[in-house]
């Protein structure tokens, strides 16, 4: 089954009443269950890409199927697929909010989706990611870049998502928290039954994580690669 | 950075004449302890007040400072002391007032107009570029002129000219997070709209919103005073710092305490907020992180 089918699309970044195409024309899938790979140089358009997936920038032509329904262009996402679609972001240091506590960021989703036993989801979360619970009441600036990553990754499990998007997901931190994250990343979608799309300019990461791979280049895809 | 500078400087000054000034000894501490005298004896002025201010007594008109009237009576003999001490009530009810009103609006319209962009952004930018534009004690005048003197009346007249700093500040504020990864993230967890203003993006603006209103908050001073002196604030005989200065103009020359007292009395008002401000912003700022 394919979780994501895109065919012949193109996205642009507005502002104001300028309009700036920066990926040119894109086919792809990517199956249920496996990690695909968007590699390239910087500025080739892998991370607008994957704002576009993750339903941030609506500012897009063509067809794309998600999830098995088919996405309108200009409309954010909604509903069960808003939060079946979640996203690990690049800078773990600016993409958590510096004035709330990990225990107000991570169970206000779950409120507005009218959970009853936060606590418990939460507790759990902090065990899958290997972080002790007593850092929960604690403020991100209180974290190392590793544990902030940890605490991200956990805030899009807790949503309980189909496919997660990772915008190097590394590339912030150093070598051996980065192999951590990875063997995390890895052991998580065994479990959990999830589909990754992973944005990186390091083709030994995408070469340890990754099924299905595709090089960028200028905004269209240069070359696809499978791995077994 | 120039603060950064002149503060080291100044630091290397004092090292160099083998002076330093007690950690404690400092802007936010000083206005605060200033704000704090205000606030307790506007609040228990009867329980300070040797006399009742609003008692006339002919025969003690203009008496200079002495043991009894400390610092002297004005032109119906009523006692300064007192009406100084009473005196701070309206400035200090007016100027909370100015503060309730002006944060709330300065804050919706800029975080509104930085976080929808477009046209929202541009209709509402617009009319803080006019308010802002408005000569703002002289548009009070005119407000109060049609509304009729009075506290209420003076606090929404200084109102309407003191909201669009906070309009500005708010949406530059909102612009800078707007494309933050932390509100996208947020977005893509499902929170949206007024959740996402009110919890997200208002916990980061509000601070420096805070900092702003205490420093303005003495030239709000002033301008109640200013208002009071020209006989558009709180009318008399109830005691106003304003209106008592301008009662003690007539009479500068020969009896200058019936003026100067009140007078005192604003500028120390209005410094206890300015270094309160002052120090807030240190305080936030995380460079002057001691």
């Amino acid at each position: 089954m394919n979780l994501i089918e895109l065919n012949q699309v193109s996205i642009s970044h507005v502002q104001g009443s300028e309009r700036n195409t920066v990926v040119h024309d894109v086919s792809l899938t990517v199956k249920a269950g496996e990690c695909f790979g968007l590699v390239g140089p910087s500025g080739c358009g892998k991370s607008t890409l994957l704002w576009a997936l993750a339903g941030l920038n609506p500012n897009w032509s063509g067809s794309i199927n998600m999830l098995g329904q088919p996405l309108t262009a200009g409309k954010v996402f909604s509903g069960d697929l808003r939060r079946r679609v979640q996203m690990v972001f690049q800078d773990p240091y600016a993409s958590l909010h510096p004035k709330h506590r990990l225990r107000r960021a991570l169970s206000e989703p779950l409120k507005l989706l009218g959970y009853q036993d936060i606590d418990d989801r939460l507790s759990e979360g902090f065990k899958q990611v290997g972080l002790a619970e007593n850092m929960i009441d604690r403020y991100p600036h209180q974290l190392s870049g590793g544990q902030r990553q940890r605490v991200a990754i956990i805030r899009a499990l807790l949503l309980e998502p189909k496919l997660l998007l990772l915008d190097e997901p590394t590339s912030a931190l150093d070598m051996s928290v980065q192999a951590e994250i990875l063997n995390l990343l890895n052991d998580l979608k065994e479990k959990r039954d999830l589909t990754m799309v992973m944005v990186s300019h390091d083709p030994e990461v995408v070469d340890y994580m990754c099924d299905h791979a595709v090089t960028m280049k200028a905004g269209r895809i240069d070359t696809e690669k499978f791995y077994n | 950075m120039m603060d950064f500078m002149n503060n080291l400087k100044s630091q290397l000054i004092l090292k160099k004449a083998g002076f330093r000034l007690p950690r404690w000894l400092n802007t936010f501490n000083i206005g605060l302890v200033m704000v704090v005298m205000l606030l307790i004896l506007a609040s228990l002025a009867p329980l300070f007040s040797p006399f009742d201010p609003n008692d006339q007594n002919i025969q003690d008109r203009l008496l200079a400072p002495d043991l009894v009237h400390w610092f002297g009576t004005d032109r119906f003999g009523r006692d300064l002391f007192s009406r100084v001490l009473y005196g701070a009530r309206p400035t200090l009810i007016l100027v909370s007032l100015v503060v309730i009103l002006t944060v709330p609006i300065g804050l919706a319209v800029g975080i509104f107009a930085g976080y929808f962009g477009g046209w929202v952004e541009r209709i509402l930018m617009r009319i803080t570029d006019i308010v802002m534009s408005l000569p703002s004690l002289v548009i009070a005048l005119a407000l109060v002129s049609i509304l009729g003197p009075g506290l209420m009346n003076g606090a929404l007249a200084l109102a309407f000219t003191n909201w669009p700093s906070f309009a500005r500040q708010a949406r530059t504020e909102t612009l800078s997070i707007r494309r933050s990864d932390y509100l996208s993230a947020a977005r893509m967890q499902g929170v949206t709209g007024l959740r996402l203003i009110v919890g997200h993006i208002l916990p980061l603006v509000l601070p420096s919103a805070i900092v702003r209103a205490a420093l303005n908050l003495g030239g709000i001073i002033l301008a109640a005073a200013g208002l009071g002196f020209l006989g558009m604030g709180i009318q008399p005989p109830t005691a106003e710092w304003g209106s008592m200065v301008s009662s003690g103009s007539r009479v500068i020359f020969d009896q200058w305490w019936v003026a100067a007292v009140p007078g005192f009395a604003i500028l120390f008002a209005s410094l206890a907020f300015n270094l309160l401000g002052d120090g807030l912003r240190d305080k936030m700022d995380p460079r002057h992180d001691k």
